[in-house]
């Protein structure tokens, strides 16, 4: 048995993705800014991956710019407009619980003379337009916020965000970390007043490696790569042709049914939250409170918190079961430190240690949830009788 | 421009009758350090040396590097050899050497000639008398001191003529294998990879144990003790590592046993399993990384308890280092870096706030009885479900 939830981490590859994949590795291998014959081939393929991604964003092509990922994307956008901006001053705003991805590149600015605005969250992990507003100063030239938080699955109020941001000031730029909720989400960056938006191919069953950023054109914005001078000049470097034409096949799978598919996540988190908060001692993070059916909140993520049980011993022992999950968020799991998510929303210190992340994808079942409670059910107990004594 | 090393030991030379077992296990571990090597070798032994020769282009770096890791070289000389073309041409030869490898001349020098091949028409009181004018008029900036020259030119006159004057240290020691075999008691930690070189030192081969408890430790525990295992083993050669999944056991003494000498009792377990798999194994001894006080499992007192379920010895290297001096050596053999990645090992999981630093034996002995429905069960299940993983 294998039931894979760590969606949130990264997804399993369609078999349609991995085929266009193989096609274009093995016959269409060329390069696209060859002259011949193959380079032409192989742009054809970007060229109509740009088109693909467009039409889903309902932007212009000539908006999107390819890259190795979500970590590449927001450190493009973040850096990449830090630099062309500073003139109009160097005060960045972004919440506390964004992705590593972009604190690090912010606490990177900071070193670089840039100030840094960090919005506190509330109990369900979202930001607070008063606190938005109250941060916006004239010399601000960025605001960086994620559509989806990775380890609780908050939804950030993306869209009013954007309309307050711009009706206190035009010039300040809206970027947009969407890599959990991309696929998820039908996102329109132009009526979201969204200025740049990071994508990531491998959380939407697409190849790891190749992500997007979404630039609005008339978003001044500087390359932080220097090289050949393809896409523009914006990101050197060979497309990566094989995965640009892989992520464009997913994302395009994806929309086809999308609603069904979300509505689907919804009725799995629903299920598995109800199934999970029969036991005793279990707390699921980041819902607002009255949102039964969690549609406040991202569709395929659910942060539990297991009172006595170490979330490391739950994650490898469900690993014993067949079930993968990831502890806190898999990002940061690698080094055993606390979430500063799970800090931000007030989580009481005994569960800092003690929080597991679920995550589904399109192709998680009922059934799987249902043997998953089932496994919940016989070993949390059994684990609580082993805790560490105090 | 080297073409050959030759190898100095310390200690072998010193053996009676048995030398030559001493010297064919060295020539084995450099056989087994230099596979790893660009290039192909010759290892021969000639009147009391050991040559390699490089028979194809080598990498000088990587060959030292990896002979710096054979116990049992105390020094190793990096050679230039010649054809004898007679006396003038090997003084040229060696002006040539001079000025290859001391850019700067401001040094004093003593010529070592020793002459093997006795055809040779000069003895070595005249090659060194004539060698050393022929230096000494090339280069002025050079002097004679017999007595503690900065630079011991030595020219041996065999079939052919060897040049060689830099000496690389070696880790000393003696060649592995000639002093019998081990059981390392392996953890995550710093210390026991350290101990485990220590014991190789003195020839020891090693095999190692350790203590799985999934799903309180996971895989990525497992295999940074395999990791470190592969690190020590470019010093002891193959390393046979049995992994023994130990959470039954663990959670068994956790339920019966007082919280504070959970610790020693498992470590007392640890012991006895070590032990069991050493001698269908044939090894001769136990190796730990403990040091006295380090923590409340290895006070005296503590070490009384788990020395006393072992009829072998158990040898304790690092018995009366400081932590820092078990860093420097860790940071030196290349261990410490994956020894403190951040996974845990059984002996933290469970372990109490204040465990016992003063246990008493006899309680202990007490403590265990209450273990014995199931105790001997659950430690055949382990021994039967061990995993032997090979890392070279």
């Amino acid at each position: 048995m294998e039931i894979y939830l760590d969606n949130s981490a990264t997804t399993r590859v369609l078999p349609e993705v991995a085929q266009l994949m193989t096609k274009v590795m093995c016959e269409d291998y060329g390069n696209p800014s060859s002259m011949h014959r193959k380079g032409v081939e192989a742009e054809s393929y970007i060229r109509y991956a740009k088109e693909t991604l467009a039409k889903l964003l309902k932007v212009s092509e000539k908006e999107v710019i390819f890259t190795s990922g979500g970590t590449e994307s927001d450190n493009m956008a973040l850096i990449g407009c830090a630099m062309a901006n500073m003139r109009r001053g160097r005060h960045l705003i972004t919440t506390k619980i964004e992705h590593p991805a972009v604190l690090q590149t912010m606490s990177y600015l900071e070193s670089q003379g840039f100030q840094v605005t960090y919005l506190p969250v509330d109990k369900s992990g979202r930001v607070r337009l008063e606190d938005l507003q109250r941060a916006i100063r004239p010399d601000t030239i960025l605001v960086s916020m994620m559509y989806v938080n990775n380890e609780i699955g908050s939804l950030q109020p993306i869209a009013e965000a954007g309309a307050l941001i711009k009706r206190m000031n035009p010039a300040i730029l809206f970027h947009v970390d969407a890599v959990q909720g991309f696929g998820k989400f039908k996102i329109y960056p132009k009526k979201l007043n969204i200025d740049l938006m990071s994508v990531s191919s491998h959380k939407i069953h697409g190849p790891k490696g190749v992500g997007f950023l979404y630039v609005g054109e008339k978003v001044k914005i500087l390359p932080i790569t220097y090289g050949g001078g393809q896409q523009k000049n914006m990101r050197s470097g060979t497309e990566n042709v094989p995965g640009i034409a892989g992520m464009a096949k997913a994302a395009e799978l994806l929309y086809e049914h999308l609603d069904e598919e979300v509505n689907h996540l919804y009725e799995l988190k629903e299920y598995f939250i109800k199934g999970v908060t029969t036991m005793e001692g279990i707390q699921v993070n980041g819902l607002i409170p009255g949102d039964a059916d969690c549609r406040g909140t991202a569709p395929h993520v659910v942060s539990v918190s297991v009172a006595g049980v170490r979330s490391e011993v739950l994650l490898h022992a469900l690993e014993d079961k067949g079930i993968y999950i990831s502890a806190g968020s898999a990002c940061a799991s690698n080094k055993p430190q606390t979430s500063e998510t799970l800090k931000a929303i007030g989580l009481q210190r005994e569960y800092w240690d003690s929080t597991i992340r679920f995550s589904f994808s399109v192709l998680t079942t009922r059934k799987e949830i249902e043997e998953t409670l089932q496994v919940l059910y016989e070993l949390i107990p059994m684990l609580r009788k082993y805790t560490r004594r105090k | 421009m080297f073409t050959a090393f030759l190898i100095k030991y310390a200690e072998i030379g010193i053996k009676g009758k048995n030398r030559y077992l001493f010297e064919d296990a060295l020539v084995q571990q450099i056989k087994y350090a230099l596979k790893k090597c660009e290039g192909e070798f010759k290892i021969h032994k000639t009147q009391g040396r050991i040559f390699v020769d490089a028979l194809t282009e080598f990498d000088f770096d990587e060959t030292v590097e990896n002979l710096k890791k054979v116990f049992g070289i105390s020094g190793i000389c990096p050679v230039v050899s010649m054809e004898d073309e007679g006396f003038e041409k090997l003084c040229e030869n060696v002006l040539k050497y001079i000025d290859d490898v001391y850019p700067d001349k401001n040094m004093t020098f003593k010529v070592h000639a020793r002459r093997a091949r006795k055809n040779f028409p000069k003895d070595s009181m005249t090659i060194n008398m004539e060698m050393g004018e022929a230096i000494l008029k090339a280069y002025p900036e050079m002097h004679v001191d017999v007595h503690k020259p900065d630079m011991m030119l030595n020219i041996e006159i065999r079939e052919k003529i060897y040049v060689y004057s830099m000496i690389i240290p070696g880790p000393g020691g003696m060649p592995v294998g000639t002093g019998g075999k081990a059981m390392l008691l392996l953890s995550g930690g710093i210390d026991s990879p350290v101990a485990g070189y220590m014991i190789a030192k003195r020839g020891v081969k090693i095999d190692a144990v350790y203590f799985h408890a999934p799903p309180y430790t996971s895989d990525r525990a497992k295999q940074k003790v395999v990791d470190l295992a592969r690190l020590v083993s470019r010093y002891t050669g193959p390393i046979y590592l049995h992994v023994i999944n130990f959470t039954d056991i663990q959670l068994y003494i956790y339920e019966n046993c007082p919280h504070e000498e959970l610790t020693i009792i498992m470590r007392r377990y640890m012991m006895r399993i070590a032990e069991t798999i050493a001698k269908q194994t044939d090894c001769l001894g136990l190796i730990t990384g403990e040091s006295i006080g380090q923590v409340a499992s290895q006070t005296m007192a503590s070490l009384v308890a788990t020395n006393e379920v072992c009829e072998l010895p158990v040898y304790r290297p690092l018995i009366g280092f400081d932590k820092q001096e078990i860093v420097e050596i860790s940071e030196k053999i290349g261990t410490f870096e994956t020894s403190i990645l951040p996974y845990e090992d059984c002996c933290t999981i469970f372990v109490a706030k204040h465990p016992v630093t003063k246990p008493n034996v006899k309680v202990i002995r007490k403590h265990e009885q209450n273990l014995e429905e199931k105790i001997d069960e659950l430690v055949k299940t382990a021994l039967e479900t061990d995993e032997l993983i090979v890392v070279s």
